[in-house]
């Protein structure tokens, strides 16, 4: 089925997962953590307004308690409890340095091709038509590994482990027509205990390393002295 | 009749560009909160210049004295391949989008040549900058143009047109990417902020008038009406691309009336944008053009592939 002959809230499923994807391009190319942290956001919206839009689409209702969730969890909460981590470490003016942005850049973009690839037989499966965005969400969860591979600091790290969680999520909701509530509340309970724990971590890191750049951590800190 | 009509397109297109610019450059002072000049102050400034007499300085070539022609030629032979009030004419027919892009290629090659030419060093300068920005800015530009030709099966701007309309409005994700990368790469095309200011006449960050800071009388004229028309030209691109709804479809004075009206109302809300834009952005360090123009490149990639993954038929 070609893309005019769907209904408007299938082509908006189709748009909003593409903008997901892009967010995550924007991540990868971001330096200033406070703005990786307000894409971050955008892309919990997004993803909130994607799920809503699916179970408009799909007729299922259950999902709108998911994307309530999402909204609120990956949205608002964690976002605004990372900022002001960042905010109370005074890391918001530092810049990350990104090495090779362009090959970060063209990297993330074979991985797209790659999941693509990966999901074509998948997508011949069925004709539910969200099951499209499959190679959206799993080059999603890889250009959240591909952002925790490239980046140094620890902040920023967490922020490529939430986005890879996000692509999970994401491929729940469009190809199993989301998780059974326990799993999904089970889930989202995590990722909330995930997000607080991190934050005891970074002042953790930071009182025995004195920065949050963890390749400092590969070094023994007897054999420096 | 049609052939007659494509003439009379184009004649509207060269003779409607200082008034774009005249409007665009009124928002700009009414948002700065200065007094604005008339909207026909353009066609004002090219009158006079037309009238006075060229210099050229010593060291000039004949390259130096053919460029305006050449530039000016190739930029009112690219506006006759766009349609801009009606679909299918002639002209429109014969060429397509890659044609176009030769066609500014063409035009900026002869006026890089033409600061060059004189010897000075901002001359240099400003060829070596715009042939920079413009070698990142044109893949960004033809994988933009490839995603709209896959969608619509053609590199015929007006048979694309044709085929938006026909479909109706979808929402195409590719199309938003390839909108968003156009857009980027027409700011940085027609030397307006955040990449190059169109206002300055002596600043070490100025490009595009770099090369042309010998150049006065007719030749002036002509090289500002070119570049006129080419940020017309990229206006016009993008409203009919993207949002051909209004564009006249057979050539009926009641279509053809409708189609002028709203593609003046598509280039004065374009212009609007533009002005916020420009009066919101202060200009980019030079070296940060690269990225500028990567993220846009990086953008009609992504249009590319999600028309793949999410539009293809299967």
């Amino acid at each position: 089925m070609s893309i005019h002959e769907l209904d408007y809230y299938q082509q908006a499923v189709l748009l909003l997962a593409a903008l997901i994807a892009l967010t995550s391009f924007l991540m990868l190319g971001q330096s200033r953590l406070l703005r990786l942290i307000v894409v971050f956001a955008g892309q919990g919206l997004l993803l909130a307004a994607t799920t809503a839009m699916v179970a408009n689409a799909l007729a299922l209702p259950h999902l709108y308690i998911s994307a309530g969730l999402t909204l609120v969890l990956k949205g608002i909460f964690i976002p605004i409890m990372l900022q002001r981590l960042v905010m109370r470490m005074a890391l918001h003016r530092e810049m990350e340095t990104i090495e090779h942005p362009a090959r970060v850049m063209m990297g993330g973009t074979s991985l797209v091709v790659f999941s693509y690839y990966v999901s074509l037989p998948v997508v011949q499966l069925s004709p539910l038509v969200t099951l499209n965005t499959i190679a959206v969400s799993l080059s999603v969860v890889l250009l959240g590994m591909l952002l925790m591979i490239t980046r140094r600091h620890a902040v920023a790290q967490v922020v490529g482990f939430m986005s890879i969680e996000n692509g999970l999520f994401f491929a729940a909701v469009v190809s199993t027509q989301g998780m059974p509530m326990v799993v999904e509340l089970g889930i989202a309970a995590d990722v909330l205990v995930a997000a607080i724990v991190f934050g005891v971590f970074f002042f953790q890191i930071r009182a025995s390393i004195d920065s949050l750049n963890v390749d400092r951590l590969s070094r023994l800190s007897e054999v420096d002295r | 009749m049609a052939w007659l009509l494509a003439i009379l397109e184009t004649l509207l297109f060269i003779g409607g560009a200082p008034l774009l610019a005249g409007w665009i450059k009124w928002l700009k002072c009414h948002l700065q909160n200065r007094k604005a000049p008339s909207l026909l102050q353009p066609y004002r400034d090219l009158r006079k210049l037309y009238r006075k007499q060229p210099v050229a300085p010593h060291s000039a070539s004949w390259i130096f004295r053919a460029a305006p022609y050449i530039v000016f030629a190739s930029t009112v032979l690219a506006a006759a391949i766009v349609p801009l009030v009606v679909v299918n004419l002639p002209t429109a027919r014969i060429a397509d989008v890659i044609v176009l892009v030769g066609f500014f290629a063409l035009a900026r090659f002869f006026l890089v040549l033409a600061g060059m030419d004189i010897g000075t060093a901002f001359g240099g300068m400003g060829s070596s900058r715009e042939m920079t920005i413009s070698s990142l800015a044109e893949p960004a530009m033809l994988m933009a143009v490839f995603t709209l030709a896959m969608s619509a099966h053609t590199t015929n701007l007006s048979q694309a047109m044709s085929y938006v309309l026909d479909t109706g409005i979808v929402l195409r994700p590719s199309f938003v990417f390839a909108l968003g990368a156009l857009m980027l790469v027409a700011i940085a095309e027609t030397g307006r902020i955040p990449v190059d200011n169109p206002a300055t006449h002596l600043e070490l960050t100025m490009i595009h008038e770099a090369m042309i800071l010998e150049y006065s009388g007719r030749w002036l004229a002509l090289m500002e009406w070119a570049s006129q028309i080419k940020l017309m030209l990229y206006g016009v691109l993008i409203a009919n691309i993207f949002f051909p709804w209004g564009i006249a479809q057979d050539f009926s004075l009641h279509a053809l009336g409708g189609g002028a009206a709203m593609i003046m109302l598509k280039l004065a809300l374009m212009a609007v944008v533009l002005a916020l834009s420009e009066a919101l952005l202060a200009k980019m360090r030079i070296f940060r053009v690269q990225e500028y123009l990567s993220f846009a490149y990086l953008l009609s990639v992504l249009g590319m592939l999600s028309h793949i993954i999410l539009e293809a038929q299967r």
